[in-house]
Parts: C-alpha cells; sequence; structure tokens
C-alpha cells in the first residue's frame, strides 16, 4: 500500500479548471518532485492535499484511509504536514514556542491546568521544551530559542517552518518551494537539511521546486504538471530528459 | 531578583505587575489613614480597579486573539445584574462574606455563559463585521436589561417584561429588578481592597492563560491561523475559549461594579457602547497585549478629569487633547522611529542601563 495514493484530483474555482485529474502515488520514504512552470496549479494541489482547498472531485489515501476534503486540522492529526511558499510563521511568538505550538497535540495538559499552575503544568511544559530543543538543534536553531520568529534571517525562517512542522510527527511532509529566495550556498546547505531530516524523522517528503540542481540533486520520483495537467511523472532523470518536459518547462 | 532567577520572563513580567499592583495598594492605604486623599479621589478608587480588570479582559480578546470586541460593557451588563440580583435576593439569609462570594462566581458564570453562546455566531465573523456584531450584541443585552422586571412576595418570584403591574403580586411584594430603574439597595461590599484583589486575580489568570499551551494556541491562531490550521490545532476551539474567559473576566469587572452602587441601572454611558469604547482606548493607550500598560492607562484617564476640575469648563477639553497627545506618543511611526534613534524604548533603556554595567 501507498502512503498516499491520489486519484483523478480536480479543482474548479468558477469556471476555471485550475487542476485537473492529477493522480499521484507516493511510496513510504521516498522523496518525490513536483514540478511544472508558473500558475500550473502546485500549490493548489498542496492546498487541497492539506484541506485548505476541497477538491471537486476525486480522492486522496493516506496509508489507505480516506482523507478527502477533511478538514486542515484533522488531516494534520493523520500526519500531514506543510510549509508554505511565503513564509507562514507565527511571527510575534519566540523560535521555541513556534515548535511548541508544532507539538500542541502531542502533549496534553488542560486549560485549567494550565491557568492554575498545577504540578502537570510543569512537568508537561518541561518535556516540551526538551523536545522542542531537540528538534531545533537538528536545524542548528537551539541558539535562537528565545529570538522572536520575525527576526530571523530568511533561509532560517525557512527551517523554522520545516522544524515547526516536523513537530507535529507527520508521515508526510509537504515543502513548497524551499529554496525558493535562496542564494546557491543556501541551497547546498538546504539540500544537506533535507537529507537529514529524512534520516532523522524517517518522513516522506513531497516538494515542490523550481529549482533543478536541487530536485535533479535529491528527487527520486518527479511529477511533472503544466496548465493543471500531469505533463509527465516517473524516475527524476527520465523525466528530466522526456523532450516534452523540456519543451513545457525548461524550454528548448 | 536572585529569587527570580528560576522562573520563566513572563512569569517574572507577572510578578512584578502584582507588587506594583500591591505597591500603590499599601501607599494608598497609608496615605488614606494619613488623611491626605481628598474624597474625591477616594471615590475612584473602586472604579479604577473595576475598570483595570475590564481592560485587562478586554486586552485579552484585542491582543491575544486579535479580535476587536466593542461588546465588552456588555458582558459587564451581565456580571453586575446577575450578582447584584443574587445578592439583593438573599441580602438577608447569608452572612456578607460568602454571598459576594458566591455573587461573584454567579455573575462571572453568567457573563461567561453569554459570551460563549454569544461567540458562536459573532467568532465566525473577522475584523469590523466582528467589531459591528459585537456592539450590537452589547446594546441588546443593556436594553434587555431595561425591561426587566421580577418582583418577590409570599407566593414566589414574578417576572415580567412589560411593566410593573403586570407582575400581579400581592401586596407584601418587593421590587428586585425595576425595568429602567435598575436594582436598588444592593449590599455596597466592593471595597477597595476586594477591588485590588480581584484585580491581581485577573492578572493571574490570563496572564497564566496567554503562557500556557491553550494561549499558545490562542496566539498562534491570531498571528497566522491558516499556520495553526496545518498545525492541527482546532481554531474555534481555542477562539471559544479565549473569547468566553475574556467575558467571564468582564464580568468580575461588572460584580466590582454593581456592589459599589447603591442603584445600578443600565445606561449608555455605563453599560453602552460609550463605555466598550471607553475600555478599548484604555487598552490601545496602553498597548495591545500589555496587561500592566492597561492598569496604568485607566489609572491615568480616570483621575485626569478629577485631576483637571480645577480648569472647569476646559477640563473635557483638555482631557480629548492629553488622549490625543498620548496616542500620538504612543503609536505613530514618526515617534517611534524617534523614540528608537534616541534609545528611548524599552529595549534602548535597557541597552543604556547594561553599557553603563560594563563600564564600571
Amino acid at each position: 500500500m501507498s502512503l498516499l495514493e491520489v486519484t483523478n484530483l480536480g479543482i474548479s474555482f468558477g469556471g476555471l479548471r485550475a487542476v485537473d485529474e492529477f493522480s499521484l502515488k507516493i511510496e513510504e520514504g521516498e522523496l518525490y518532485g513536483l514540478i511544472g512552470p508558473n500558475g500550473a496549479g502546485k500549490t493548489t494541489v498542496f492546498n487541497m492535499l492539506t484541506g485548505i482547498y476541497k477538491p471537486t472531485d476525486g480522492t486522496i489515501k493516506l496509508n489507505g484511509a480516506d482523507i478527502t476534503g477533511r478538514k486542515t486540522a484533522d488531516i494534520n492529526k493523520a500526519g500531514v504536514a506543510r510549509t508554505f511558499q511565503n513564509i507562514r510563521l507565527f511571527g510575534d511568538q519566540s523560535v521555541l514556542d513556534n515548535v511548541k505550538i508544532g507539538l500542541h497535540n502531542h502533549f496534553e495538559y488542560s486549560t485549567i491546568e494550565g491557568v492554575f499552575r498545577l504540578p502537570r503544568f510543569f512537568s508537561t511544559e518541561k518535556a516540551m521544551n526538551e523536545k522542542a530543543m531537540s528538534i531545533l538543534s537538528v536545524f542548528g536553531l537551539d541558539v535562537e530559542a528565545d529570538t522572536l520568529a520575525s527576526n530571523l534571517p530568511y533561509g532560517k525562517q525557512r527551517q523554522l517552518e520545516i522544524a515547526r512542522a516536523l513537530a507535529t510527527e507527520p508521515k508526510l511532509l509537504l515543502l513548497d518551494e524551499p529554496a525558493a529566495g535562496m542564494n546557491p550556498n543556501e541551497t547546498r546547505e538546504l539540500m544537506e537539511t533535507i537529507a537529514l531530516i529524512r534520516k532523522e524523522f524517517k518522513v516522506t517528503i513531497l516538494l515542490i521546486e523550481h529549482d533543478m540542481k536541487l530536485v535533479s540533486g535529491i528527487c527520486e520520483k518527479l511529477t511533472v504538471l503544466n496548465f493543471g495537467r500531469v505533463l509527465c511523472q516517473g524516475n527524476t532523470s527520465e523525466v528530466l530528459n522526456n523532450p516534452e518536459v523540456i519543451k513545457a518547462y525548461l524550454g528548448e | 531578583m536572585k529569587l527570580l532567577k528560576n522562573v520563566t520572563a513572563p512569569t517574572q513580567k507577572l510578578i512584578r505587575t502584582v507588587a506594583a499592583v500591591v505597591l500603590v495598594y499599601i501607599l494608598m492605604e497609608i496615605l488614606i489613614a494619613a488623611g491626605c486623599i481628598s474624597s474625591l479621589i477616594q471615590g475612584l478608587l473602586v472604579p479604577v480597579c473595576t475598570y483595570s480588570i475590564a481592560a485587562v479582559a478586554l486586552n485579552l480578546c484585542v491582543g491575544y486573539l486579535g479580535e476587536l470586541s466593542l461588546g465588552h460593557a456588555g458582558f459587564m451588563c451581565l456580571g453586575a445584574f446577575a450578582s447584584a440580583y443574587f445578592s439583593k435576593l438573599t441580602a438577608d439569609t447569608i452572612p456578607d462574606v460568602p454571598r459576594f462570594i458566591l455573587a461573584l462566581i454567579i455573575g462571572t458564570a453568567v457573563a461567561a455563559l453569554f459570551g460563549f453562546l454569544i461567540a458562536i455566531p459573532v467568532l465566525r465573523l473577522k475584523g469590523d463585521y466582528l467589531a459591528i456584531v459585537t456592539l450590537a450584541f452589547g446594546e441588546i443585552i443593556k436594553n434587555v436589561m431595561n425591561v426587566i422586571y421580577v418582583g418577590k412576595d409570599s407566593v414566589g418570584l414574578h417576572f415580567s417584561m412589560k411593566d410593573q403591574l403586570s407582575l400581579g403580586m400581592s401586596v407584601d411584594g418587593k421590587m428586585i429588578i425595576n425595568g429602567a430603574q435598575g436594582i436598588t439597595g444592593t449590599p455596597r461590599q466592593s471595597t477597595f481592597t476586594v477591588g485590588v484583589v480581584l484585580l491581581i486575580l485577573a492578572l493571574i489568570i490570563t496572564s497564566n492563560f496567554v503562557n500556557s499551551r491553550t494561549g499558545r494556541a490562542v496566539k498562534a491562531i491570531r498571528d497566522n491561523r491558516i499556520a495553526a490550521e496545518t498545525v492541527g490545532l482546532p481554531v474555534s476551539k481555542y477562539k471559544l475559549i479565549a473569547f468566553t474567559l475574556s467575558a467571564a473576566i468582564a464580568g468580575v469587572a461588572g460584580v466590582l461594579y454593581s456592589h459599589s452602587l447603591n442603584s445600578l441601572t443600565a445606561t449608555t454611558n455605563n453599560f453602552g457602547y460609550n463605555m466598550s469604547i471607553m475600555i478599548l482606548v484604555y487598552v490601545v493607550l496602553g498597548g495591545i497585549g500589555n496587561f500592566s500598560g492597561g492598569i496604568i492607562a485607566t489609572t491615568v484617564l480616570l483621575l485626569l478629569p478629577e485631576l483637571l476640575r480645577g480648569m472647569a469648563d476646559y477640563r473635557m477639553l483638555i482631557y480629548s487633547i492629553v488622549l490625543i497627545a498620548l496616542m500620538i506618543f504612543n503609536w505613530s511611526p514618526d515617534v517611534q522611529k524617534w523614540k528608537a534613534v534616541n534609545g528611548l524604548t524599552l529595549d534602548g533603556i535597557k541597552a543604556r542601563f547594561s553599557k553603563n554595567k560594563e563600564v564600571q
């Protein structure tokens, strides 16, 4: 059974068919890339996978369970986490708190226990801090734990967003253009980070990316999207040598 | 300060705020005992506590939930009437202290219940629309309070929303809530001490709330709703909790208010949108999300008209000028820049002090 199985997914915004007959299969442990020209519908696919948009037709199955059209929060609890193209951090809170919000559903104490500072508040908060710091240290962000998230430099904000997503203990991690706006050095560091989190967190990754160096460097399989439809699917080297892909996306 | 090292930064801030409130309280008590405080100012001590609590409540809603509510005077109204009703009803049967505690619990619970019920439809809205609807709910609460008639006689309780006569009470009956005339003869138990204790309680509860797991979730929803959903937070649930708590604390302010007066009526000035906006002014001036700032702003703005009494006709004019000046000083981007350049922000001043320490 595949970890993620998407069949004939489609969505219309009024008269516009943004995505049509999109199918995708991702096996556990894979690093899968979703590429395509601007406006092809890549982020729309992500928004459907995470329940931000409700698909007009088609099904999404995670580990065999149907998650089509469920609430975003429930889809996260089922095991899908994501990052955003335009970074969406909790800017007014510290780096540590951002990750602790990601841990929210894995640690439990009631509002009453929190308000009156009962013993379980202290023990749970301590455990949460330790867990959050251990996730941050993977990204080398533990030294910035008390910094406000909005005060971090751009590259670190992207890493924090990944750290926050990983804190929810996902089976599938969706990265929306993780290398956008990064220089070649930062992109190389990002590739190392992605390799590291695959090993540390044993998570399957689906990513959208325009940086061909990154895509050809780390993705094992690719799906090319053009005008909302799948143009080509398969192993990275095959896809990137497909003449149609070269024509539509990479330029003749 | 060594003692404070083991606790987290928000707790340190809370301890400092509570200590300042206690200090001011002790100072005021000494000055009152020494006879240095005019009776006019003494009469303002309970209102200062009342509206400080209201400001704390609204700050939770505006600063942490991130939703502008213009109906908090309505929740105060509910707390005031529910508790005054209970106190009046049981004035002869329950001793003072337990009765006030019970009244406090009832007032808070009623405000919380209505806060919860109103929040269900209201929190589906955003921004201006939410503000308008909360304003409307506040007005509705106030106006409904003006037409409620409740009386008690040997038979039992009578209720009407028409007039006093339609209650049909026997001759031994006595009015408890008399429509627009409200409730008269509520036992007056809101002393300065009670006010300060309740203010400190409100401060501790809200501060602990926003710095707990639930509070973090509420702040996350405020900062970025979509991101909060994608990390698995049930958005509606946490918005409901925060709004209900905010309404409950406004209810506490209402209990304090109703027990400081002989006659309680619901008018535009005390429970209408005028008051809702006044509370918002305290919050904005004190700094959105800053509980201690709200208390300071409340105190200054309540005392100012009395201190300006010597100016006779011009006092409200000067009051509004001071208000505008403070607003500009706190919020204008140009002034912020000027303060930052000259190191007059809180961080800048701290940095200056630490630099001096290094030199020594």
